[in-house]
């Protein structure tokens, strides 16, 4: 094992901290340009140690006896709680983390480079940058952590990351607004996954994801054995760490604040909101996968969540109207598809085909779904406007950004030989083997991901053509690097052999193309392409009418199913009007106001009491003579 | 001079050469040099104390003096430090000495003012230092009572009213307390033998059950009342809201926390059994008082309101803690105890700051201010952030470390407890982003704010050293709470064994 490379992936953490704090702190004095440099340079040296890294875990040093194996290069204890447990602060070098580092390093590389074009002259720009070597840093800190509680703290930093990222614009109350929805969402889920982390600990007595997996059985089940309200304790836990997950991965009903976090700028939804931290709910659930298998209620709820959460986002995306939404939406349908890749995986060799199905969509997806964006992002860039209603024949103008979108909406598509169909494929043969009922939901997702990825494509790129105030130009330099490093991406990842290399246990196993499942998966994605290329292609009324005919479903999509409102009459009457407010008002009257009565009660008293503190002779002698009297008699009562 | 009391003298001397000036630049000149003699001497002892302990002290108070006050009643003046003490001890020295900065505008009566603000801090600073009951009652006497001249003279909006009734609910708290110290002392010698003050030695024995229960919940409450226990809170919005920006850093910062370390190490430790038996009472108060309190903030318009609500929310995670009979959580409430108090001076110092330029505090009427005043806009956010437990700054070593402590009592009732405080953390991130983004965010409200200028050097001084101390604790909290733990061992483990 190369300890001194491994090592040196600490080195990452360090650079872009450090390009965070210099970037953050000084980047004012700096010029902008130079303050990008520090960052980019940060984020690409990471990349380089990690493609080092992954080079040498997977083809050199990674495999021990025929099994991939956990390594822990560095760690530190961070804070010790008595004698028994402590949150330690370290990497882990397995498949899951060291293919985490090659996807967050290499979007995160192209969104650096990639947004020197994109936010050129914004005010702001090293704040941008300062920012993105923030989330870089923390994004990793998360994928390479050693324990539960480092994962914890580097998922608050992530969540932090992305709050600044979105409300970057901070002058603009939609995004103000827009970044507060997406942290407090995003905490709430986080309270599940806090509590889940107190009770795992509470039981197996630590934190570390090396003791967990391999040295806690006899806690764990324990636990399965202890009931709460109905359920094991062990599912109670880990149905609470998924809503942690559900949240970050904006899983219904907890995607709310997904959408909306587009009001940050596009390269930012490109790496946090596709590409990286959304993804991290499916990350914790494959890193905790050797007890989430132990207990199959808390997978079918993964499994279940993943799959409803995929149509649901999918029959919203058919009918928005906005470029990035309708990627935001698309962005929670597939992560529904590996979640529930997760949750109808078994453990061990081909049984595991799930788990391997999960994390190789999360590649795929990764590249293309990065690149849908940054290609979207080009788009806005071009014709100053996010909405598809203000675009048209843009295939003309663009050329570059309509060959790599096009590229991209064929991967997502699960067109063959593009990289979605590969990772597609086996989530529904996985899928497949564990119920024909999920099968046949995502295979009806397939086809609706076709129709409305390609419903943008065609009315983007091909429909009417518009006459622009100003003439849409080409993207600079950098922005096409990007763009073209990515489609590159997006047309090869899909070949590489991931169960050779990523498995729910550590052993590689054979899979092949299951040829049932592929061509019915390619049918259905070719109608979607077809029935979009006939309502939108050319421009006309075809879609308004489509949309007439069904008012019912069509007013339930466009307005996303009213969730958003759910939420907003939930806050508003409920939490603010029904319980905050009335606790102001009873703070200040009735505890406060029980304060000031006993006050005036001591006052009013007082001022009664004071008269007979008259400084009369006479009145002492009365009441000498009264006091007498009263004691006299009483003594005599007393007697008899 | 033994080591200790020169944490009085210091700011004695400081208060007496102030009283040979007039001019309010002078003044404030000699507090900051007092009070940085006084912070690096902390630090020194700090040090010392380190290396005291490395040497294999294990005494469990160091630098002991005790010197026989008053024989007939064997009141002593004695003091010493553990790890519990020393590290409040520091949070005073940074918070006295940033708010004599977060001061430096005073012009009215500055002479006054800084020596009422500095006799205050040595209220304090005696406080913590006393091993003896009696005296540290009486220091706490010498901390509560300038606080009335403070807000009464140099305060803002209804002052006399506030300043009234601030020192009238602590004064009818120290009441109890003085009961409840009474209580323990007649009760310090259960075999025979002289009656002492001592709380080491009190710890020693224990103290009949029936004397407990009476004086155990007029201890509690005593000291509860000062750390905001519900519902005993109300004079602390009204107070901060009427008090001058120091006065609100000190008090919130620092002199609340009188209160929780009372409450920890007098109430509790000394009178474990009655704790333990009306512990669900005061959890439920608690638990109240965490949830209620941030409930309440997001409510608020005023800035100094919500950070008031926001510390009784916080400080009844410290009580919460205190409750839980588990060192891991009395280690929590320690840092809460450090950790709110460098927070909330910094918020307090900035609201301050905000004020002095916008000259209001409701959120509604500011907005857009980062564009303005992007230091004190960023420091804000970092306040804000430190004070919803964002991991790297302090708070969140703190509640995590309540967390997992109260985590670990299994009874049904303490974990219902428990998760009712963990959801409060969700709570104040709804109040902190709220009033930042109504303040801070968005266009420009008032166009008048648009030349308002930035951080001076002098509130630079105070942001920055609060901003390194906050992030300091949470990205290397490990020693801290070593020290802190470590010392809890002795009290703690004569604690469980009675």
């Amino acid at each position: 094992m190369q300890t001194e490379l491994y090592s040196s992936v600490v080195w990452i953490l360090v650079l872009l901290f450090g390009a965070f704090l210099v970037v953050g702190m000084f980047g004012d004095r700096l010029k902008a340009r130079a303050s990008g440099a520090i960052s980019t340079l940060a984020i690409l040296a990471g990349a380089v140690i990690s493609y080092a890294t992954a080079w040498s875990y997977f083809f050199n040093d990674g495999m021990i006896d025929g099994k991939y194996q956990m390594f822990i290069p560095f760690q530190m204890e961070w804070l010790r709680f008595a004698d028994t447990m402590a949150i330690n602060l370290g990497i882990m070098i397995d498949p899951i983390s060291v293919m985490m580092l090659v996807v967050v390093t290499t979007v995160s590389s192209m969104v650096h480079i990639y947004s020197f074009g994109y936010m050129k002259g914004e005010d702001g720009f090293e704040r941008y940058y300062s920012f993105l070597s923030l989330f870089s840093f923390s994004m990793l800190g998360l994928v390479l952590a050693t324990n539960l509680f480092q994962m914890y703290i580097f998922w608050e930093l992530v969540g932090v990351s992305s709050y600044l990222l979105i409300g970057f614009y901070y002058q603009k109350p939609s995004a103000v607004a827009a970044s507060k929805k997406a942290f407090i969402v995003t905490r709430f889920a986080d309270l599940g996954f806090l509590i889940g982390i107190l009770a795992l600990s509470y039981y197996t007595r630590t934190f570390d994801f090396v003791d967990l997996l391999t040295g806690s059985e006899a806690a764990i089940t324990g636990m399965a054995g202890q009931t709460f309200m109905g359920l094991s304790v062990l599912t109670w836990v880990l149905v609470l760490i998924f809503m942690g997950g559900a949240g970050k991965s904006a899983m219904f009903p907890l995607h709310i604040w997904l959408p909306d976090a587009m009001e940050g700028p596009t390269p930012v939804s490109a790496l946090i909101h596709a590409a990286t931290m959304v993804v991290a709910g499916v990350y914790l659930v494959a890193r905790l996968f050797g007890i989430y298998v132990m207990d199959s209620t808390a997978l079918a709820v993964v499994a279940f969540i993943g799959a409803f959460t995929s149509l649901f986002a999918a029959l919203i995306a058919v009918t928005q109207n906005d470029i990035k939404r309708v990627l935001a939406f698309s962005t929670i349908s597939q992560i529904g598809y590996m979640m529930l890749a997760l949750g109808v995986s078994g453990y061990g060799g081909e049984d595991g085909l799930g788990f391997t199905a999960s994390m190789f969509h999360l590649f795929t997806h990764a590249m293309f779904k990065a690149l849908l964006f940054l290609g979207a992002g080009a788009v806005i860039h071009a014709v100053h406007s996010n909405f598809m209603t203000e675009m048209g024949g843009l295939r003309k103008y663009l050329p570059f950004t309509h060959i790599t979108f096009l590229i991209a909406a064929l991967a997502i598509s699960g067109i063959p030989p593009f990289a979605g169909f590969f990772s597609k494929d086996e989530i529904l043969a996985a899928a497949w083997a564990a119920n024909p009922l999920y099968f046949w939901t995502e295979w009806f997702v397939a086809g609706l991901t076709a129709f409305y990825m390609f419903r943008l494509y065609f009315t983007v790129f091909w429909g009417e053509n518009r006459n622009y105030e100003h003439k849409p130009h080409e993207s600079p330099a950098s922005m096409l690097f990007a763009l073209v490093f990515l489609a590159l991406a997006s047309a090869v990842v899909g070949f590489i052999p991931f169960s050779h290399y990523v498995t729910s246990d550590g052993f590689p196993f054979e899979t092949h193309l299951h040829m049932n499942i592929a061509i019915p998966s390619i049918a259905v994605a070719v109608v979607g392409i077809a029935i979009a290329a006939w309502m939108y292609m050319r421009p006309g009324k075809i879609a308004d009418r489509m949309a007439s005919s069904m008012p019912g479903f069509y007013r339930l999509s466009v307005n996303k199913f009213y969730i958003d409102e759910l939420y907003l009459w939930v806050t508003h009457n409920i939490i603010f009007k029904g319980i905050s407010w009335p606790i102001a008002w009873f703070d200040r009257h009735v505890v406060d106001g029980s304060m000031n009565g006993i006050a005036w009660v001591t006052r009013q008293t007082s001022e009664k009491i004071k008269r007979l503190q008259s400084g009369k002779f006479q009145h002492y002698g009365y009441a000498m003579i009264l006091g007498a009297v009263a004691f006299v008699l009483l003594v005599l009562y007393w007697n008899a | 001079m033994d080591k200790l009391s020169l944490l009085i003298w210091i700011p004695v001397a400081t208060m007496i050469v102030i009283g040979f000036f007039k001019e309010p630049k002078k003044v404030r000149v000699i507090a900051a040099i007092g009070m940085a003699v006084q912070l690096t001497y902390i630090v020194y002892l700090l040090f010392a104390f380190f290396a005291e302990r490395n040497a294999g002290n294990t005494d469990e108070m160091l630098f002991v003096t005790d010197l026989v006050w008053y024989e007939s009643l064997n009141i002593h003046y004695a003091v010493g430090v553990d790890g519990v003490s020393m590290s409040l001890i520091l949070l005073t020295g940074i918070v006295i000495f940033t708010g004599v900065f977060a001061s430096w505008e005073i012009t009215d009566r500055a002479q006054e003012f800084f020596i009422t603000l500095i006799l205050l801090a040595t209220g304090v600073f005696g406080f913590f230092i006393s091993l003896d009951l009696f005296t540290m009652f009486l220091f706490y006497e010498v901390a509560v009572i300038p606080m009335y001249l403070l807000i009464g003279i140099w305060g803002s909006g209804p002052k006399e009213y506030s300043a009234m009734k601030l020192t009238l609910m602590l004064m009818g708290a120290s009441a109890f307390l003085l009961v409840g110290i009474l209580g323990i002392y007649f009760h310090s010698a259960p075999d025979g033998g002289e009656l002492t003050f001592n709380f080491i030695e009190i710890s020693k024995i224990s103290i009949p059950k029936d004397a407990q229960m009476f004086f155990f919940p007029m201890t509690f409450v005593g000291f509860g009342v000062l750390a905001a226990l519900y519902p005993f809170h109300t004079w602390s919005p009204d107070g901060h809201a009427s008090a001058p920006t120091a006065v609100s850093m000190l008090h919130a910062g620092v002199l609340m926390k009188l209160g929780g370390y009372g409450a920890l190490r007098i109430a509790v430790m000394l009178m474990p059994e009655a704790a333990q038996s009306m512990a669900w009472f005061f959890i439920i108060l608690a638990t109240i008082g965490s949830v209620y309190g941030a409930l309440g903030a997001i409510a608020q318009k005023d800035l100094k309101y919500i950070n008031a609500y926001s510390s009784v929310s916080h400080l009844g995670l410290i009580l919460f803690a205190s409750l839980m009979f588990n060192q891991v959580a009395y280690e929590g409430a320690v840092l809460q105890m450090i950790s709110h108090g460098l927070i909330t001076a910094l918020f307090f110092a900035l609201i301050g700051m905000i004020y002095g330029r916008t000259h209001t505090r409701n959120i509604y009427e500011m907005g857009g201010l980062m564009k303005v005043m992007p230091i004190l806009g960023v420091a804000y956010m970092i306040a804000g952030f430190a004070s919803l437990g964002l991991p790297g700054l302090s708070a969140f070593v703190a509640e995590m470390t309540i967390f997992v402590g109260a985590f670990q009592n299994p009874d049904m009732f303490t974990r219902v407890a428990t998760v009712l405080v963990i959801s409060s953390i969700v709570v104040t991130a709804v109040y902190i982003l709220r009033a930042a983004a109504i303040m801070l965010y968005g266009p420009l409200k008032d166009k008048r704010f648009a030349a308002l200028p930035d951080a001076r050097w002098y509130d630079k001084v105070a942001v920055f050293i609060l901003i390194g101390a906050i992030a300091g604790m949470g990205m290397f909290p490990g020693w801290l709470g070593n020290m802190i733990f470590d010392d809890l061992t002795p009290m703690f483990s004569r604690f469980i064994a009675g």
